[in-house]
């Protein structure tokens, strides 16, 4: 693989990728994330290979396979989506794959009884992008997940990727801080700290070394925003960080997932390598003088190495004991160096508002906090999953438009946000 | 002699995978633990020496890193996620059933070293709760009924 060398080379190369694919292409996309292969989709998209290359001697059917991240939709999986007929079939069994390709895939029909259905008009939802689990999210953190193979930095690339890098390297540092500042960007790990201030009180130290951290230490239970992200785009939390590395004059970053998520640990580590080889990582950034790397560190099974000043400890080799919090890791983190450490979800959103502005970040959301969020719906819920909606949305919004209401048409009497240390609301006031 | 140099080896073989570096104690020691089943005692000291630095760091990690062990396990490991949604959705139940069965504890290792339970907090796969994983491989929905089968349809047992 030849390393691009210059922000003229990527958008070349990006071009040139989108002149070689082919949109009309009848593509299988089978969802690998951690969900969907509990369910089964391994043996999915094996029945599929098998099926294609043996229609494939009789009949002029040209079929990509590619498996992608977690759609978020896990409870529904396997859950497999047919291109370019933007067509979503759920729970699909090795058995149903020879109707697919019959029916779908050589006929341009839809198979009825793999389809979403409205819980409440019963109306068949063939089309993805009209499910109303879908149609009411707003996706910025998870925008290639499930569209892009994880696995395949040709794909993120082709998608975007990596436009963000190219255009903070060509701004000043402090103008990207003051970007990230005026998007009004809080980190996502739930403590909502301005990620921008952040960023510029790291700056501000004197210092020789920098580092940049994410924290992929997802425990809370019920939660799986991170997993799906760090499994499904790694890219965009690599990029994002990149990004961060480049504003605060960082040239070491980590990212720390936790032990229970191997799926998330192997992806990362196959995006790192393949930015490595393209050149978006390590010595001389495209071109641009600026060099970065990042590692990942493993947890070890030790809830409380979320917290920043354990999971530095962690990541240096120690017992992950936090210390005393006066001690702000932005001035003396990892190594006692100035740290910039955020969330996944944080990251992953960097290089959109960087491509697209802080205007249009800022323009989402409610006065103190832009943008959107990632929530993970789940419990008695007819759909549950990952949604990404506009920050300000109601919870009720949330449970009834894109969860579908509770399960059996009961009553909507209470919800907890927040994990274990959140809140409990009730479904009405009083 | 010739045994002893061989013992080292096996710990050298995935030492020498890491920089030497104290941020790859962690990596190694999990490596360990996934080739070895536990962290051997011997690998300690191996690593102690390789890396300069005291035992007693690494026994301090052994302990305070549930991932890691310092007695041995079973050749196979069955987690059962007990986070909120699989403890709602029935986790305990799963668990009892594997007790009864397997006769063994939680957190314990069936006498012929084939079986370790174990208890992981949330694994992150909540829409499929409750979740068991058998060496590595997700099993969502999960009912005490059919855990029996699900286990030895996949360990062959």
């Amino acid at each position: 693989m030849v390393a691009i060398n210059s922000i003229e080379q990527l958008e070349a190369y990006r071009r040139e990728l989108a002149a070689a694919a082919k949109p009309d292409l009848p593509t299988v996309l089978v969802c690998f994330g951690t969900g969907c292969q509990a369910n089964g989709s391994r043996l999915v998209a094996e029945a599929f290979m098998e099926a294609i290359k043996e229609q494939g001697l009789q009949v002029d059917v040209n079929i990509g396979i590619k498996t992608t991240g977690c759609h978020g939709y896990c409870e529904n999986g396997p859950l497999v989506a047919l291109r370019p007929q933007d067509i979503l079939y759920l729970k699909v069994k090795p058995e149903d794959v020879p109707e697919i390709v019959e029916e779908s895939i050589k006929g341009g029909r839809v198979v009825e009884r793999l389809v979403y259905r409205d819980k409440v008009t019963e109306e068949l939802v063939p089309r993805y992008s009209e499910i109303p689990f879908y149609k009411h999210q707003l996706r910025i953190a998870l925008r290639n997940i499930g569209t892009i193979d994880p696995t395949d930095i040709d794909d993120y690339i082709l998608a975007g990727g990596y436009a963000g890098l190219a255009k903070a390297l060509t701004m000043k540092p402090e103008d990207i801080i003051s970007e990230v500042e005026r998007s009004g960007l809080r980190g996502r790990g739930g403590a909502g700290f301005p990620t921008g201030t952040k960023w510029r009180s790291c700056a501000a130290v004197d210092s020789d070394v920098r580092y940049v951290m994410c924290n992929g230490d997802e425990g809370d239970p019920g939660a799986f925003m991170d997993r799906s992200i760090m499994e499904g785009d790694p890219h965009a939390v690599i990029e994002g960080m990149i990004i961060g590395a480049y504003a605060v004059g960082s040239h070491q970053g980590y990212i720390y997932v936790r032990d229970e998520y191997p799926l998330a640990v192997r992806n990362l580590t196959l995006a790192i390598e393949a930015a490595r080889e393209k050149g978006l990582l390590g010595e001389n950034i495209l071109g641009s003088g600026f060099s970065f790397d990042i590692r990942i560190s493993r947890g070890g099974g030790a809830f409380v190495c979320g917290e920043p000043s354990a999971l530095m400890r962690s990541v240096e080799g120690n017992v992950g004991e936090p210390r005393a919090k006066y001690i702000r890791s932005v001035e003396r983190g990892l190594y006692n160096k100035p740290t910039v450490l955020n969330n996944v979800e944080t990251w992953a959103n960097v290089p959109e508002i960087i491509l697209k502005g802080a205007e249009w970040y800022a323009s989402m959301g409610t006065e103190g906090s832009k943008g959107t969020k990632v929530f993970s719906l789940v419990g008695k819920v007819n759909n549950t999953g990952l949604v990404e909606v506009p920050m300000g949305i109601s919870i009720r919004e949330l449970v009834e438009n894109i969860g579908g209401g509770i399960l059996g048409g009961k009553k909507f009497k209470a919800v907890q946000t927040g994990g274990p240390s959140g809140e409990l609301h009730p479904g009405t006031p009083g | 002699m010739t045994e002893m140099t061989q013992d080292v080896s096996r710990f050298d073989r995935i030492i020498d995978r890491y920089e030497r570096s104290e941020e790859s104690l962690l990596a190694i020691l999990q490596d360990f633990q996934r080739e070895f089943h536990y962290v051997p005692e011997e690998g300690i000291r191996r690593l102690s020496e390789v890396m300069w630095v005291p035992a007693s760091k690494l026994y301090a990690m052994g302990t305070f890193y549930k991932a890691l062990s310092l007695t041995p396990r079973g050749r196979h490991t069955i987690k059962v996620c007990t986070g909120t949604a699989c403890h709602l959705k029935g986790a305990a139940q799963i668990l009892e059933t594997l007790e009864r069965e397997l006769k063994l504890k939680r957190n314990g290792t069936t006498e012929d070293g084939e079986f370790t339970l174990e208890c992981v907090n949330c694994v992150g796969a909540c829409a499929m709760a409750p979740v068991t994983i058998i060496d590595e491989v997700y099993h969502g929905q999960t009912r005490p009924s059919k855990i029996m089968d699900m286990v030895k349809k996949q360990v062959g047992g």
